[in-house]
């Protein structure tokens, strides 16, 4: 299967961007693991739940309509259930890229797609921290609740608190409400102080902040401002948490804890880019985004980049980068240089959003000293249960310098997730800076699958000479 | 109240999985893990090492706490496989490979 342009993810970046380059002529394959459109933030609910009004659970609804109704009249070609693990780079003298993915519901079957150029949309997941008794059932993440909500109109329980900081947290605890859950508490540690510095930067979207507000208040979510969760508990499973207030320094406050049954805990802080198939093309990061021009290009030729993975800034933003996206691969793709003109109010956008998360980044940050209230048995690598103490033992006693070090002596990040979701927190307790984790393919391959992706006939099918003979190989 | 409500679902009719030869009600288009979360079960692992209980934590397939033991076989991500009916789920102790 060859095409001009293959774009990857279905989110708000990845469908704008087909849909500017689509309508410029381009062929576009569209390559996303959902069996619908919308990523994240549009996430559907399944088609079997048969939802006459998933409007009721979701923000910005008539955007989502515009660019459903923009794929089913373009001529993109799109590739559900598709989880590409690996982005081929050209060969030498030899242009176009191979993408390669997985699909059917074991994520077992090949499939390959040639494509001149490429646009990596492949968004963010959520930053958790770790704090005693986050690994118990009932914890998940703000984004995964709100995943199980839209996509399988589902809630783990009757009584939640959402915690952490950021954005994400006001359509969580609205959300949940609107599910009929009693949201307990919003617990964000930014305290008002910092929101009034960046007034400026965050003016623009009050009118949305206000209407979470109004939500919020009529269905009588008490908001605390400044405050942090310092632990879970339960045996089995969750059923309550423990909050705190937090001193302007960002230390927990001593004689404010306060704990409030519950059997779901949403908690994140912040969101972090998916870069792995980028990592692999060799693409150049901005510390953990990926580093583009103006022209949303990456620094390898024929692969541009949009939406979280260039930096998180929500669905906005990735709608304005990956319309310039596509406007840039479908002048570029015909030799010609963009007239950057013709995307003025797009690139209006993307400098007003890209100053609003900036701001956002800079209120919205973890506690300064989270790590203080993370106990020497809590567990940080959730995959291969390693304590906070090992990872504190490795730089204090055994002299790791580095994530690198800490990750042989210890296994945090050695498992399943491969460090995904204990990355921040293992550098946060080891004083390191996050580094790039270069994982050579970005979700989990069968062997026979690897084996015969190597092969030059392709992988699409095997074919007689590619079994050994009975030799065996020489 | 019911999710399914505020956006006036109207899931087609109803099937019959089991969890650890339980019998549980599954609807078209759920996975393996909304299934569970709405038969009010939200942990179906156990770890490899200390035996602790898990189940959805990022939702997304991102972070592998999910895993799941489905028609015998183990760690299938539970928020990302299609409940199907007759599906034979078990609770995954260790890697799924020891029984």
């Amino acid at each position: 299967m060859s095409t001009d342009l293959a774009v990857i993810g279905a989110g708000p970046a990845g469908l704008a961007a087909s849909l500017a380059a689509s309508a410029r002529g381009v062929r576009v394959t569209l390559i996303d693991a959902g069996e619908q459109a919308g990523g994240q933030f549009y996430r559907q609910p399944a088609a079997g739940l048969g939802a006459r009004r998933p409007q009721e659970l979701h923000h910005q609804w008539r955007t989502w309509e515009r660019l459903r109704d923009g794929l089913a009249a373009s001529s993109v070609r799109h590739l559900t259930d598709h989880h590409v693990w690996c982005v081929e780079q050209p060969q030498a003298r030899q242009a176009g890229f191979t993408v390669h993915a997985l699909r059917g519901p074991l994520q077992e079957e090949p499939a390959t797609v040639r494509a001149d150029a490429v646009l990596l949309a492949t968004g963010g997941y959520e930053k958790v921290l770790p704090f005693p008794g986050w690994t118990l059932p009932g914890v998940v993440t703000a984004g995964g609740a709100q995943a199980m909500l839209k996509g399988g109109l589902v809630v783990a329980g009757r009584t939640a608190v959402v915690a952490g900081t950021g954005p994400l947290l006001l359509p969580v605890a609205t959300g949940l409400a609107a599910a009929g859950v009693e949201v307990a508490a919003l617990v964000e540690s930014a305290g008002p102080r910092g929101f009034v510095r960046h007034l400026p930067a965050l003016a623009a979207k009050l009118p949305e902040a206000a209407g979470y507000a109004a939500r919020l208040l009529r269905n009588r979510v008490p908001v605390m401002a400044g405050h942090t969760v310092v632990e879970a508990h339960g045996d089995d499973h969750l059923e309550a948490a423990t909050v705190a207030a937090l001193d302007p320094g960002g230390r927990v406050r001593p004689g404010t804890h306060r704990r409030i049954p519950c059997d779901t805990l949403a908690v994140g802080h912040g969101m972090l880019p998916h870069t792995d198939l980028a990592e692999a093309l060799g693409c150049r990061l901005d510390g953990v985004n990926v580093h583009v021009d103006d022209e949303q290009r990456t620094d390898v030729p024929g692969v541009w980049a949009a939406g979280e993975s260039t930096g998180i800034g929500g669905a906005a933003l990735a709608l304005a980068e990956g319309h310039i996206a596509g406007r840039s691969i479908a002048a570029r793709l015909r030799g010609t240089a963009p007239d950057p003109r013709a995307w003025a109010a797009a690139d209006r956008s993307r400098t007003r959003l890209r100053d609003f998360f900036a701001a956002v980044d800079s209120v919205c940050a973890p506690p300064t000293h989270w790590t203080e209230q993370v106990t020497d048995d809590t567990v940080v690598c959730r995959c291969e249960e390693v304590r906070a103490g090992a990872v504190r033992e490795a730089v204090d006693e055994l002299g790791a310098g580095d994530l690198r070090t800490v990750k042989l002596l210890t296994r945090a990040g050695m498992g399943w997730c491969q460090g995904r979701v204990c990355g921040p927190a293992v550098a946060g307790l080891a004083g390191c800076d996050p580094t790039p984790a270069r994982r050579p393919f970005a979700r989990p391959v069968p062997l026979g699958v690897l084996a015969r992706a190597g092969h030059p006939t392709g992988t699409d099918h095997l074919t007689e000479a590619d079994h050994p003979t009975e030799e065996g190989p020489s | 109240m019911n999710p399914l409500e505020p956006a006036r679902a109207e899931p087609g009719p109803a099937f019959a999985v089991t969890l650890d030869g339980r019998e549980i009600a599954a609807l078209p288009g759920q996975t393996v893990a909304t299934a569970l979360w709405a038969a009010g079960v939200t942990s179906w692992r156990t770890t490899r090492g200390e035996g602790r209980p898990r189940g959805i934590f990022c939702g997304i397939g991102v972070c592998f706490d999910c895993l799941v033991t489905v028609n015998d076989r183990p760690n299938q991500r539970a928020c990302l496989i299609p409940v199907r009916p007759g599906d034979a789920i078990r609770t995954q102790e260790g890697t799924g490979h020891e029984h």
